[in-house]
């Protein structure tokens, strides 16, 4: 449990030591997660198209 | 004798197949590598007897400024293949780099006042080091601009080459800010490979964490990259293949 709390409070800099960390966390995980999301979606539209354009 | 057809790997149809067939191998390598680092760099890693536990932060702060003058250098050559040989995966590549870049250098700004405000007693300053990879984020963010204003994107490409090429004036600055001028930023600790000073059970980290972000960097530059291919080529006859025989919905 001691050990625990030294590791959180990062020996008084907590503040500084999470706060770069989380920051760089959602950074980097919101640059990987919107182009994945954005190539899906693209794909989709790209066979929503097709399938209309089979059909006339 | 067997020759590489490399023209044929740079059209944007066999970039889009290989690169696919690299994304669970880069996801995966991202995610080890990146789990790796931070146990190195926040449990495994010795306490500094200066710093304190502050000093952790250089395993987030460090890797994104390499990457932030890297990926400039990436942007600054794909553009140049672009505007030089008229290699259209060159443009979009640049194109690509750009936000990730932009987004390493706030990265490494941010997270270097982080440091600074409890070791130098202040968030900013306006030093050698801190202004040119200011400047550099400007480049980026006037790169990104430019890309916006101007509507043909052959000419976007080309006046965003030009600007990136330009820009790479500005890489050497920042990386010698630290020797050529007195800097409150400290000089390089890693490069000094013959003398490293630096415990080996907080280098192996910081590497590794290095190792990570370039990693990702690719990771998710294939994948813009894609995603920019798919928009401007959709009217393709390969495109629309793609989702026909899976199915893909």
């Amino acid at each position: 449990m001691e050990l625990e709390m030294s590791f959180f409070s990062m020996g008084g800099y907590a503040y500084f030591v999470w706060f770069s960390y989380g920051i760089s966390a959602i950074v980097l995980l919101a640059n990987a997660l919107l182009p994945v999301m954005k190539e899906k979606k693209l794909l989709r539209e790209i066979a929503r198209r097709a399938r209309e354009a089979s059909k006339n | 004798m067997i020759t590489i057809p490399f023209h044929k790997y740079g059209t944007p149809k066999y970039f889009y197949s290989w690169s696919l067939r690299l994304r669970p191998w880069l996801k995966y390598g991202c995610i080890l590598l990146f789990t790796a680092g931070l146990v190195g760099g926040l449990w495994i890693a010795p306490t500094d007897y200066q710093q304190g536990e502050s000093f952790r932060i250089i395993y987030v702060h460090v890797p994104a400024a390499w990457m932030s003058l890297f990926v400039y250098i990436v942007m600054a050559l794909a553009g140049a293949c672009g505007l030089i040989w008229h290699v259209k995966l060159g443009d979009i590549v640049a194109r690509a780099c750009a936000p990730l870049g932009a987004w390493f250098t706030f990265l490494a700004l941010l997270t270097g006042s982080l440091w600074g405000k409890p070791m130098w007693g202040t968030y900013w300053v306006w030093d050698a080091r801190l202004t040119s990879e200011l400047i550099l984020l400007f480049l980026y963010l006037g790169y990104i601009a430019l890309q916006g204003a101007i509507d043909d994107r052959r000419t976007a490409a080309r006046a965003g080459a030009i600007l990136a090429i330009v820009g790479t004036v500005n890489i050497p600055i920042v990386h010698y800010s630290v020797e050529w001028w007195n800097t409150l930023h400290q000089g390089p600790t890693v490069s000094k490979l013959d003398a490293p000073s630096m415990d080996t059970t907080m280098l192996i980290p910081l590497l590794v964490m290095a190792l990570a972000y370039n990693l990702y960097f690719v990771a998710v530059l294939f994948e813009r990259v894609r995603c920019e291919i798919l928009e401007f080529e959709r009217n393709k006859n390969w495109v629309n293949e793609l989702t026909q025989p899976k199915g893909i919905v």
